[in-house]
């Protein structure tokens, strides 16, 4: 399974980096998630994947079970991530939304221009 | 001592304000500041001890009034008591006197604590104030283009110097461990290894700059755009002197280095033969002395060069007779100036008529300036010739003579020709005020009256000298007796009046020295400046050109070299495709949706599939959570991509559909791009999970979380309890997002609403 | 999306939404759940409900604006991580006990209101967001 969710996470990479290059801004932002999701993942698969052991300790016990449970430490930098990523895509979508409102356009390049002859 | 400089630093804050509103007579009697320091430094006994004010490690505010530190405080002080009684008449009408009195009251701090600072750093931050109210002082006029990109130019030039005067400090310190100057003779290593060269160079160049020696003198004559007082005194009396401090204050450590006097004199000679010379193809009189004051400073850096005892005294002596006829000749001008209105020497004659005083202290400056008995200039003359009889005859006496002939030339232009012949229209002179014409008269009488006594200067320059490390003073006097000195003194006199009155200045020659204009180290040093400032512009857009893809591309790109580097070093393929058969129906099945969700996102041309395409994958990833023993990340997933799908149908729907697609060529460039760049992370991840797992920071967790923090779930009790303080900033980011969000579309809104109304 | 059936179904999911969501805050500390998750399904349930509704209807469970509960929320979780300095229990962020269980919410201490306070904010905060951009369009 390691092998090809390491595919996976290199796909979304790629995918993600395909979005930013897009002159899209809607398709930036979709890029920015696509790419989030990869490095979840990739943080995610270098804790290493076990199966059915979440780390939770047993209610009869006081500590976990040694070597036989899935490494908290990445599962909450990730927890983490993606709620923080939460806050930024509703920040980047609405600066889309208004950043059109402003200039009429969707398009990376002319908002540059815009810029430039001002 | 301190009280002299906090008295500085005080009016240098108070001026500004205080000027505008003090009646216009009384500007003239700001002079107290300077008198009163005046006449504390010539009361006050030079002491050998240092006073500590405090210390700042590595800057320690040690201040020491020795032989050297005094003569110069004289100067500055007592040449700072006339320019600011003069420009308390002189710049009346100017907008900007708040601003020249507390700007020159700050140069008058920096330059005493300059003198008086017994350490290297402190003598760097004062050498750095110079040069800033230099640049104030000189764009005093800020409306004049002229004025700032002058003002500009002379920070460049002496602010570089002041850099490498900081290098210099630094590597100093290293190599003797003190930044205390009196003590960097006795510690100086008798080999001076090429650190210590390094130093010597650095602060050669602080030097050099400061004190206008070729090729750096350019910045000195655009100086002249300030008002003349500021001229007078900044930059032919005391500042420009400062560099020529420093050679005078180092020379105890550094006069047996072997390129003390091979590099002091040669930069000397080159200084003075040429600023001598192109003084005499200038017209405007500020330009003269600007050029004859470069010469001077030449001449000082030339026999503290030679480093004998008698070179010091002469070279010592000369400061006080620069300072004393340059300071006047410079006043004249600006009072020439104020009464006819042009200071072009072409054009003023017969001024004695209207301006007698003036004429008078002219006249005497002149003599002063050119070394006429009884002058106190005649007794430096004298030195100078003698210093160089002694050892460096067949050289260094013709050269002097060159020069010296060639100042007095110049001395006669501004001092005398002005004064001279017909009388000018009454129309074009108007009188000048006693605040004009006392300054530069009492100068050019106490040059004379020097000259008659010149036991009173006599303790001045003795102790100065001792205080440069010199020994075997020779007592100032005005009548040697007929020698060689003599000769060669009365020769130049001769010679250069002979000069003056055969080959008077003409129109004709204004144009030679500007044939020469595009190789000097002016035109250089511009030519510099606009070159780098192009390079930097195309620099800048080469590298910033706005497209955020070609950013991207490029730190991609650079990734790719590195992780490929890296890989291609070391790399052996260390999965297993074994696993591959214990993959359960779900897990295949949630792979191929969350595969058909990121190819959908990428290639659908409608934004709502690409949105439900992001949800799906979204659902996708998590149930890997769940998969793989993760039901806290798969909960939170799954509640924020139902939440992100919400927003992004919220808005997206109000946006254009996309734009147009990119070229096809375009779009296989990005997918190779991208595809390797994943295709190398992933091959990356591989290596990764092949190496050993450190575990130590998740078995602490494992063993801690319900001992010592009560709670089971190991994910939550991090969250909450051993990263808590991680968690509360990130729910502070969280809140500052939300009002980003409010603050984006609310407030806008506001204001459109307002103007709806309207 | 003026659906009957949605609109009926809203009206008994919200409450049976937001007990879930405190449900999942209570057990955080010893099984899946947290605040987070409980902020965000609170919100959800917030959510939906204004979608069926509309949003006078949405909005009208909170007397005051969403946005307050983020200072509410990031004051109780600041507070209790104050709270061992003030009683001089320890440093900043130091877990204290009641050391007796609790009827329902089991052990009773400042970590649960740490998360209670991040269980808020999240809850403003994602309101906040939806909110406004609902106004807003």
């Amino acid at each position: 399974m390691d092998v090809i969710m390491a595919l996976l996470i290199g796909l979304l990479y790629a995918a993600g980096i395909f979005m930013m290059f897009r002159r899209s801004l809607v398709k930036l932002i979709i890029g920015v998630i696509l790419l989030g999701n990869g490095v979840n993942l990739l943080i995610f698969l270098l804790g290493r994947l076990v199966k059915g052991k979440p780390p939770i300790i047993a209610a009869d016990a006081k500590v976990l079970v040694e070597g036989a449970y899935a490494d908290p430490v990445p599962q909450a930098l990730i927890l983490t991530a993606i709620v923080i990523s939460f806050g930024l895509q509703a920040f980047a979508i609405v600066l889309i939304k208004r950043a059109y409102k402003v200039v009429h356009t969707d398009d990376l390049d002319d908002i540059n221009t815009r810029e430039e002859e001002e | 001592m301190l009280s002299v400089l906090c008295a500085c630093v005080i009016a240098a804050l108070g001026l500004p304000v205080l000027v505008p509103r003090l009646p216009a007579a009384w500007r003239p009697s700001l002079a107290i500041l300077p008198l009163g320091s005046f006449v504390y430094f010539l009361l006050t006994p030079i002491s050998e001890s240092q006073l500590l004010l405090t210390e700042l490690p590595p800057v320690h505010l040690w201040l020491k009034l020795d032989g050297l530190s005094r003569l110069f405080a004289l100067l500055i002080t007592g040449i700072g008591t006339l320019v600011y009684a003069y420009s308390g008449y002189y710049l009346k009408n100017h907008e900007g006197q708040g601003r020249f009195y507390g700007f020159i009251s700050l140069f008058m701090g920096a330059m005493l604590g300059l003198v008086l600072a017994n350490d290297l750093y402190f003598l760097f931050i004062c050498w750095e104030l110079t040069s800033i109210s230099s640049f104030f002082l000189i764009g005093l006029n800020q409306q004049e283009a002229k004025a700032r990109s002058a003002a500009l130019q002379a920070l460049t030039v002496t602010g570089l110097g002041g850099l490498a005067l900081l290098g210099g400090a630094v590597i100093l310190q290293i190599h003797t461990g003190t930044t205390q100057i009196d003590a960097l003779a006795a510690r100086m290593p008798a080999d001076f290894s090429v650190g210590i060269t390094a130093a010597l160079l650095l602060v050669w160049a602080a030097a050099f700059t400061k004190s206008a020696q070729f090729p750096f003198h350019f910045w000195l004559p655009g100086a002249m755009a300030a008002p003349t007082p500021i001229s007078t005194y900044l930059h032919s009396a005391t500042m420009v002197k400062a560099g020529v401090y420093l050679l005078f204050r180092l020379s105890a450590a550094f006069a047996a280095h072997p390129w003390w006097t091979p590099v002091l004199t040669t930069v000397g000679a080159v200084t003075m033969l040429y600023a001598a010379l192109h003084a005499l193809f200038r017209h405007d009189m500020k330009s003269i002395l600007a050029y004859t004051t470069i010469a001077a400073l030449g001449i000082l850096v030339f026999f503290i060069g030679w480093a004998s005892p008698l070179s010091m005294q002469a070279a010592l002596l000369f400061v006080l007779v620069h300072a004393l006829y340059k300071a006047a000749l410079f006043l004249i001008t600006g009072a020439v100036d104020h009464a006819t209105h042009t200071r072009n020497v072409l054009r003023l004659h017969g001024l004695r008529k209207q301006l007698p005083a003036l004429a008078v202290a002219g006249g005497l400056a002149a003599l002063l300036n050119g070394g006429f008995p009884p002058f106190l200039g005649f007794i430096g003359k004298d030195l100078m010739y003698e210093a160089l009889l002694h050892e460096h005859a067949v050289i260094g006496v013709p050269l002097l003579l060159v020069v010296n002939v060639a100042l007095l030339y110049a001395g006669l232009q501004v001092g005398y020709r002005p004064f001279a012949g017909s009388a000018m229209p009454e129309g074009e002179v108007s009188k000048v005020s006693f605040w004009l014409w006392l300054p530069p008269l009492l100068l050019a009488v106490l040059g004379l009256l020097f000259g008659f006594l010149p036991q009173m200067p006599n303790a001045l320059i003795a102790a100065a000298h001792v205080a440069v490390g010199s020994s075997g003073f020779a007592p100032l006097q005005l009548w040697h007796g007929f020698n060689e000195v003599l000769a060669w003194s009365l020769a130049t006199l001769l010679a250069g009046v002979l000069f003056f009155r055969f080959w008077p200045m003409n129109r004709e020659r204004l144009g030679w020295t500007e044939k020469v204009e595009m190789f000097s180290p002016a035109a250089l040093f511009t030519w510099l400046a606009s070159s780098l400032q192009l390079f930097a512009r195309r620099y800048t857009s080469f590298f910033q050109h706005g497209y955020l893809r070609y950013y991207v591309m490029t730190v991609v790109a650079v990734l790719i070299g590195g992780i490929s580097l890296l890989l291609f070093d070391d790399f052996a393929f260390k999965g297993s495709f074994e696993p591959l058969l214990e993959l359960t129906f779900y897990e295949l099945g949630t792979l191929a949706m969350l595969l058909a969700g990121l190819v959908f996102v990428v290639f659908t041309p409608s934004r709502l599939a690409a949105v439900a395409g992001l949800g799906v994958m979204g659902f996708a990833i998590c149930l890997l959570f769940v998969f793989y023993s993760a039901p806290d990340l798969a909960i939170t997933q799954f509640a924020i991509d139902t939440l992100t799908v919400i927003l992004f149908v919220l808005v997206l729907y109000k946006l254009p559909r996309y734009i147009r697609v990119s070229s096809m060529a375009v779009v296989l460039r990005d997918g190779v791009v991208s595809l390797v760049f994943g295709g190398l992370i992933a091959l990356l991840a591989l290596q990764v999970i092949h190496q050993p797992l450190q575990r130590s920071v998740s078995t602490f967790y494992a063993a801690q979380s319900y001992v010592a923090a009560k709670g089971k779930n190991v994910v939550n009790v991090i969250l909450v309890d051993f990263r808590g303080a991680d968690t509360l900033v990130e729910i502070t980011v969280l809140s500052i997002a939300a009002l980003g969000v409010y603050g984006l579309l609310k407030l806008r809104l506001r204001a459109e609403e307002r103007r709806n109304r309207a | 999306m003026k659906s009957i059936i949605l609109k009926a179904a809203a009206g008994f999911l919200l409450p049976l939404l937001l007990l879930f969501s405190l449900f999942l805050l209570l057990r955080g500390h010893y099984l899946p759940g947290g605040g987070f998750v409980g902020g965000l399904v609170a919100s959800i349930a917030f959510v939906l409900h204004a979608f069926a509704g509309g949003m006078k209807k949405g909005q009208k469970y909170f007397p005051f604006h969403p946005g307050f509960l983020m200072p509410v929320g990031l004051l109780l979780a600041f507070l209790s991580a104050l709270l061992p300095m003030v009683t001089g229990d320890g440093a900043f962020m130091t877990g204290l006990w009641y050391p007796h269980p609790v009827p329902v919410i089991g052990m009773l201490g400042t970590a649960l209101f740490f998360d209670l306070g991040v269980y808020l904010l999240v809850v403003g905060v994602t309101l906040t967001i939806i909110f406004t951009i609902v106004e807003a369009a």
